[in-house]
């Protein structure tokens, strides 16, 4: 009793001090996150929040108007053509990057291993230039006087394209454009789930003689379909908030037809300056996108829980 | 314990030192006797342009005893657009800004008024011209003061020679390179002889370079043809009076002009025009001397044939346009007469003329007496390019938008609604009724307060 009770007392110090050490540990670890968390109380919270209480102001900045900016908004032609240009873009741009991104890590992954890397190397490339450069070489390449698409299409005899000076061609440019800086992130990405998906569930496969169709059907997708719904979800964030792409293709033109808000929100907040109005329409983004994100987070977590499930 | 011991010896190297220490003191304390000033110009793109203006403001800083901190600010990526909506917001930044057309209206409330100084200004320059009036003066009170750099016109710089060949203008005739315009010929310069010209240019492969997108270039030049016409789209008093007679007209031939211009032009932005005469590709564009000055560089075969000449007159007379520059001082500056004083140094007539010289003749000052300045005769190839460049004769300094209330301007000139009007009629298909329909709602927007 006296050996229970000694290891009793002896027990609650090794907590005690068990549970001190993991006390300090956290300390330690908010500490050290501590600058990360100021920088996005700073540049990301402090902002938004700023951004809110611009948008409830008048054009000179001197009264408050509450929602008459939004309701302002929702009468303007151009404000639904910039949502449908925004939807448009993002869905169809991550479509294909996912598309192309899918096909991409298949093709890699079946190389042999000698010479994967040099290929994951340069497929990475787009992805790797800071956009900013990569589009200004696109622009050149789409420029009136200079277009090095133009002269190769005309030197063949075919009529030169107003890439941006056509609406639907301009659409179909900085899609394009935005494809292929961001097709390299979803290839890198499905290639590394590919790589952690057993080889037995394919042997197993075989042995039931099923085609590759079948097992791109029955396991590949069932197994990547987690990392499917992450990177459509981070790249439909990232594209629906793009601005430099289109303000270096087109600015948003011909006739306001490739503005995506984040471009729309500087013409006017910055360029036209009525910054409530463009804090306004910047801040249109966060319901959309976070109404995709509980879509499809929702999603991954359903799928996650029936996976303990079955594993427990 | 040591005791200090006072002597004749310490004391005379005490009493010496606190001499030196005096004047040393003293004297870093009168070097700057009149404070800090710090200054954002924007960063001309001529080299060395910059370097004379700050050699005039280092002489003003030198005599003032002023220390002067100087920055220049490229309008590139609206880096000089920005740094004025960040200090604005902040409250805090330059004592002095550089700004262009719009913006001291726009920051009207924040700058301090300078009505004082540009008295004083104004009785020893002479009067400025109407655009800087209308720009800088936007609620009766002068908000800030023009400035020369960055001041520019932008009427039609054309090709001598294809204007001849093809169109059958001969440029020189109407404004030779040594003397001032033969008014019997220049009276023929008309949107219409315009016209004419850009369809023969066009079917001989040269067509003209006029941008419809929705950069300054595009709307300064579509703006000044809608006031050749007398179209407006807000009068004075803040009216909608965009659904004219006079509208249509201009519209009307905007789209027969449009017919003429390049396929992509609607996508131009204030590049474009200027690579489009320096590729060689183009008989005219309307832009300052950027472009003529960078052929120089590149393609001087281009260079030595282009012409810079006033604009072509409507029905309602010759409108060239005009973008001023200005200097603007922060209401938050804790150094305004310093300030005032500086912007004194830089607004006169001596200090512009080196400026004017310095940027080989892009610069055009605000104030009518200063057009006569020798740059203008003497710069080329071809000599006499930019004789006909600062404003005279008929032709009437203009602003797109003007005589629109300030606020109401601003945002139809930034919001390219002229262009995206014409826009819509050629690429969009659009009537003119259309065009001007879709331009009322917009207008009504720009109303709100």
């Amino acid at each position: 009793m006296a050996q229970a009770a000694m290891g009793g007392a002896y027990g609650e110090r090794v907590v005690a001090r068990g549970g001190s050490l993991a006390r300090r540990r956290a300390w330690i670890a908010f500490f050290l996150c501590l600058p990360l968390i100021l920088l996005v109380l700073a540049l990301v919270i402090y902002p938004a929040f700023y951004s809110l209480h611009l948008a409830t102001l008048n054009k000179s900045m001197t009264r408050f108007v509450g929602l008459a900016n939004f309701t302002f908004l929702f009468k303007r032609e151009t404000f639904w053509m910039v949502v449908e240009q925004s939807v448009i873009f993002a869905v169809s741009a991550v479509i294909f990057k996912a598309l192309i991104g899918f096909v991409l890590a298949h093709l890699v992954h079946r190389l042999p291993d000698k010479g994967q890397r040099k290929w994951r190397g340069m497929l990475l490339v787009p992805w790797v230039i800071p956009p900013a450069m990569s589009t200004l070489v696109w622009w050149w390449m789409y420029e009136p006087s200079y277009s090095a698409l133009n002269w190769l299409l005309e030197s063949v005899g075919l009529e030169a394209v107003p890439w941006l000076g056509d609406p639907y061609w301009a659409r179909f440019s900085v899609i394009l454009v935005n494809v292929w800086y961001g097709a390299p992130f979803f290839m890198i990405m499905y290639l590394a789930a590919l790589k952690s998906v057993p080889a037995e569930l394919y042997e197993a496969a075989d042995i039931d003689g099923a085609n590759a169709f079948q097992k791109l059907i029955y396991v590949t997708l069932p197994m990547l379909r987690n990392i499917i719904a992450i990177t459509v979800l981070f790249s439909l964030i990232v594209t629906f908030a793009n601005f430099d792409i289109v303000r270096i293709l087109t600015a948003g033109g011909p006739r306001d037809m490739t503005h995506v808000f984040a471009t729309w929100a500087f013409k006017l907040g910055i360029e036209s300056n009525d910054i409530p109005l463009g804090a306004c329409v910047s801040l249109f983004m966060f319901p959309i996108l976070g109404g995709a994100a509980i879509f499809i987070l929702r999603d991954v977590h359903r799928r996650s829980r029936e996976l303990a499930g079955v594993a427990g | 314990m040591t005791r200090w011991h006072l002597s004749r010896r310490s004391l005379l190297a005490g009493a010496s030192g606190a001499v030196v220490a005096g004047t040393v003191l003293g004297r870093a304390r009168g070097a700057h006797a009149a404070g800090k000033l710090s200054v954002g110009f924007w960063d001309h793109w001529v080299p060395g342009a910059n370097d004379t203006l700050t050699k005039l403001c280092r002489e003003w800083a030198e005599k003032e005893k002023v220390d002067l901190k100087i920055d220049y600010i490229p309008s590139q990526g609206n880096k000089l657009l920005l740094t004025i909506a960040a200090e604005a917001q902040a409250r805090s930044g330059h004592d002095i800004l550089a700004m262009n057309t719009w913006l001291p209206g726009s920051h009207a409330e924040r700058l301090e008024p300078v009505d004082d100084l540009m008295k004083e200004i104004l009785a020893k320059n002479g009067p400025t011209n109407p655009v800087v009036e209308y720009l800088g003066k936007p609620d009766g009170h002068w908000r800030a003061v023009p400035a020369t750099p960055g001041s520019q016109m932008k009427g039609p710089a054309s090709r001598l020679d294809l204007m001849k060949e093809h169109a059958g203008i001969d440029l020189l005739k109407m404004y030779p390179p040594d003397g001032p315009a033969n008014p019997v010929e220049a009276a023929k310069w008309t949107w219409d002889a315009l016209l004419a010209a850009a369809e023969k240019c066009h079917k001989a492969g040269y067509p003209f370079g006029i941008g419809l997108g929705t950069t300054s270039d595009s709307v300064d030049t579509w703006g000044s043809l809608f006031q050749a016409y007398g179209a407006r789209l807000v009068d004075e008093k803040g009216n909608i009076v965009v659904k004219s007679d006079a509208t249509r007209a201009a519209l009307d031939f905007a789209k027969r002009l449009a017919a003429f211009l390049p396929a992509d032009a609607i996508a131009w932005d204030d590049g474009s025009n200027n690579r489009w005469l320096i590729s060689g590709k183009g008989a005219l564009i309307f832009n300052p001397p950027s472009a003529w000055a960078v052929a120089k560089r590149d393609a001087p075969q281009v260079a030595e044939k282009v012409w810079h000449h006033p604009a072509p007159a409507g029905p309602k007379g010759r409108f060239g346009p005009y973008l001023p520059y200005y200097w603007g001082i922060w209401a938050f500056s804790p150094n305004k007469s310093a300030a005032k004083s500086l912007l004194a140094h830089l607004s006169t007539r001596s200090a512009a003329e080196q400026l004017v010289a310095a940027s080989q003749g892009y610069d055009i000052p605000g104030y009518t007496s200063f057009n006569d300045f020798k740059t203008w005769l003497e710069e080329g190839p071809p000599k006499g390019t930019l004789r006909h460049y600062p404003n005279s004769g008929d032709q009437i300094l203009s602003i797109a938008a003007a005589p629109a209330p300030h606020k109401i301007a601003e945002q139809i000139y930034n919001q390219a609604t002229i262009t995206k009007m014409i826009a819509r009629m050629v690429q969009g298909g659009e009537s003119a009724d259309k065009a001007i329909a879709w331009a009322e709602s917009e207008l009504e927007g720009f109303m709100r307060g």
